[in-house]
């Protein structure tokens, strides 16, 4: 077997030395010789199982052909047939347990680098069209097939596109013919992105609202910088908003604009429900309202949202201590505890009641966290919080835990260890347990059925709900899980809400 | 959008702005607040909505300039836009008719309390409001206050105007004269809703506070406006602002609100400096 066959390209990264004191994004990405090896090593199987494991059914190795041959925008376009938002997906999706643990080349040796390619291809032609957007077709997408302009609108001097301004209107590229009608998609995180553009994609009308005055949701508030740039979710969102999506931010449906008139009043003849997991959980134990106790949501809002690593040039503080405990080991513990040290803590610790084998987090978080100097406390549990007797935090107790019968999820239930309590200097605590749904759009929607955690009964594969004409989808009907996930539940609805306004017409 | 349609100083430092915001002004309901955000490195901050109409599209606030940012909206002129206004947020106070209602308002508390008491009195209860501040120059709105009651006190902690002492005081002047008080709805510093709490308490009122705990987006998201009432943590912006006053630890919310002092006091004094010294007593 060659050696190019056998050798994975490992995508470069900031050192950890460097990057544990900024927030520029930690890996660096493929240059173009590395892209084109590494595509090369896709062996074109027949049975293509990657494809089975991504939820929003890219057609994996026809883009990776596609790169093999240094045809990079092309393979860009291929993966925009089914994924609207590839440079996001490049960077946080977990290639290891979808797309790539199914790799065929995987069995032997290890498996394509789908998730490198993938970003590769989406910066690539990202950064080449800023230039000269107009120059080829509209949209870089397939439907588009005549040129957008007669006269170039390039402006030379200042090297960019003028017509940016304008929303390029694409033909669907199914040639199927649809009803005119307006979808109103509430929510501008990775599910309402998804199902917005793919509705576009098919010619329908759509407009999204947020109730941030920022795009993104998660993509924005909650993943830090140093692992999705924000400007990546910029251009990725004005890709969405060049089919014609408006975004309106600013907007609290549930309690600016109620969806039960919205729909009533004919402005929408369909609506697809993203909204999220926003409302953090607690740990329920003593001393967690004093101050330097965190919801991660609060602590990574703070800074990523409203910009707190930047105080006082930005007006929104955040408070770090020396010594910060992250409760929990999903992807969010990691990212506060990687902000943590980003922002001068010194000593950073994960608090986690399973063991190693149940962190929820993505094994390279992992990884980073530990090389930049996150020490992991597993089969431990916070008992209570103590006061440093002035309203902040100077300790946590914790019990130490073992693993007992196998539980509901059917991961084994971690039980205390009697008599193995200790106590922890501590001066920030971050709370990273996990969501539950946000209330404010679900109660002001009347007729909209939720499960006994309050999330949204989807009723079918597309995410139907109670309410005839109402879509739902990501962590408001799943609770808490992962952009990926969010994305392919977002295209589903977008497909349910297509049959459903064709069969109405 | 989000501009300033009108803007008056009530006091010194304090402002009143009516705002074009339609889509607020048409759902907003007494006890509503919005997130403001002054410009693109601004922070977000909580205000109570004082009034609305949704005909001219409007809400109105009214702004203290205590830290950075309530002084960059007061540096902010009439023509001048917010960059986000989003809302209408929080529970509506619950009003409903139960005789004899006494509103308690201090400092500026009085702002968020007219919208509540205009619509006692609409219903049908009868309004004894009490308004306190430190001293005459900082009592505002007394002519919208004294139209929205059936009744008013006026108090000053000086004596300059009306009554001379706490706003506590004069409504203990009133339950010991006999007067019959169904329910009280108190706003305004913290120590102040406290104090407050403790006298209706003693005397069985019900009584309804509004919470000022600090946010950051209001809708629920980051908990950082957690509460204790009752025993129980609460999300001031989901489950409030309004709380049953005698079950809040106002202890504990005086100290969460103290969290970030230091910051807030750097980013003022950095205010000042670049503006050349404070301008509270600029009219």
């Amino acid at each position: 077997m060659p050696r190019e066959i056998v050798d994975r390209v490992e995508m470069p990264k900031q050192s950890p030395e460097d990057r544990r004191s900024n927030f520029r994004e930690v890996a660096l990405g493929l240059d173009p010789e590395l892209a084109v090896r590494e595509a090369k090593r896709c062996i074109q199987c027949k049975t293509k199982p990657c494809t089975k494991g991504c939820p929003v059914e890219v057609e994996i190795p026809d883009f990776i052909a596609l790169m093999a041959e240094g045809k990079f925008a092309e393979a860009d376009a291929k993966i925009k047939e089914k994924n609207s938002l590839p440079a996001i997906c490049g960077r946080v999706c977990p290639q290891e347990s979808q797309c790539e643990s199914l790799c065929t080349l995987g069995k032997k040796f290890k498996p394509v680098a789908v998730g490198a390619l993938e970003r590769f291809a989406a910066d690539w032609t990202r950064e080449r069209k800023s230039a000269s957007c107009c120059e080829d077709t509209c949209c870089a997408e397939p439907c588009c097939a005549e040129p957008c302009r007669a006269e170039p609108c390039r402006d030379e001097s200042a090297n960019t596109c003028t017509c940016s301004e304008e929303p390029a209107v694409c033909a669907p590229a199914d040639g199927i013919k649809r009803p005119s009608a307006r979808v109103a998609v509430i929510g501008s995180g990775p599910a309402g992105l998804t199902c917005a553009a793919e509705l576009a994609l098919m010619g329908y009308g759509v407009d999204i609202y947020e109730s941030l005055h920022e795009t993104g949701g998660v993509l924005r508030y909650g993943i830090p910088e140093f692992r999705l740039p924000k400007a990546i979710v910029n251009q990725e969102v004005d890709y969405v908003r060049s089919l014609g999506v408006r975004i309106f931010t600013n907007v609290v449906v549930g309690m600016t604009l109620n969806l039960s008139e919205m729909l009533a009043k004919g402005e929408y003849q369909a609506a697809f429900i993203g909204t999220g997991a926003g409302l953090p959980y607690f740990l329920g134990v003593p001393g967690e309202n004093l101050n330097g106790v965190y919801s991660a949501n609060e602590f990574l809002t703070r800074v990523n949202l409203m910009k707190a690593y930047k105080f006082p040039e930005y007006d929104t503080p955040v408070k770090i201590g020396k010594r910060v405990v992250v409760v929990g080991a999903g992807n969010v513990a990691m990212d506060a505890a990687r902000t943590s040290l980003r922002l001068g803590a010194e000593d950073v610790k994960i608090v986690y009641r399973r063991s190693r084998t149940e962190m929820p987090a993505r094994l390279e978080e992992i990884e980073n966290a530990e090389e930049e100097g996150v020490q992991m406390f597993l089969l431990t549990n916070p008992v209570r919080i103590i006061s440093d007797g002035k309203g902040g935090v100077a300790a946590m107790e914790c019990i130490k835990m073992e693993l007992g019968e196998p539980d509901a999820s059917g991961r084994r239930r971690p039980v205390p260890v009697p008599g193995s309590e200790f106590t922890m200097d501590v001066d920030t605590v971050v709370v990273a347990v996990g969501q539950g749904p946000n209330p404010l759009l679900t109660r002001a929607t009347e007729g909209l059925a939720l499960n006994r955690r309050g999330n949204i009964e989807a009723r079918d594969e597309y995410g139907a709900t109670s309410i005839p004409g109402v879509w739902a989808g990501g962590d408001i009907v799943t609770g808490a899980a992962t952009v990926i996930s969010a994305m392919g539940a977002g295209k589903r609805a977008a497909r349910g809400i297509d049959i459903w306004l064709r069969s109405q017409s | 959008m989000f501009r300033i349609m009108e803007k008056r100083l009530l006091a010194p430092a304090v402002h009143q702005l009516v705002v074009e915001a339609p889509l607020v002004a048409r759902s907003a309901r007494p006890g509503n607040f919005v997130i403001v955000r002054t410009n693109e490195t601004g922070e977000r901050i909580p205000l109570t909505i004082a009034d609305y109409d949704p005909e001219k599209g409007s809400i109105m606030l009214v702004v203290q300039e205590v830290g950075k940012s309530t002084m960059d909206i007061g540096m902010m002129e009439a023509g001048d836009s917010f960059a986000d206004v989003a809302g209408p947020l929080g529970q509506a106070t619950p009003i409903k008719k139960v005789g004899t209602v006494v509103g308690v308002a201090g400092g500026i508390g009085v702002a968020p309390l007219l919208p509540q008491i205009k619509l006692h009195k609409a219903i049908g209860n009868h309004v004894i409001t009490i308004v306190g501040a430190r001293t005459r120059e900082l009592l505002i709105l007394k002519d919208e206050v004294e139209k929205a009651s059936h009744e008013t006190i006026f108090a000053t902690d000086d004596g300059t105007f009306g009554y001379h002492g706490f706003v506590t005081a004069a409504l203990e002047e009133l339950i010991k004269a006999g007067r019959q008080i169904d329910e009280a709805t108190a706003i305004g510093p913290v120590r102040m809703m406290q104090a407050t709490c403790n006298l209706t308490r003693k005397h069985n009122i019900p009584t309804i506070v509004s919470l000022n705990a600090v946010m950051v987006d209001g809708t629920g998201m980051c908990g950082c406006c957690r509460v204790t009432v009752g025993g129980e943590v609460k999300f001031s912006c989901v489950d409030g602002p309004d709380f049953d006053g005698h079950a809040v630890d106002f202890d504990e919310l005086v100290s969460r609100q103290a969290f970030f002092r230091d910051e807030e006091n750097l980013a003022r004094e950095l205010a000042e400096q670049k503006r050349g010294g404070c301008r509270c007593h600029e009219k």
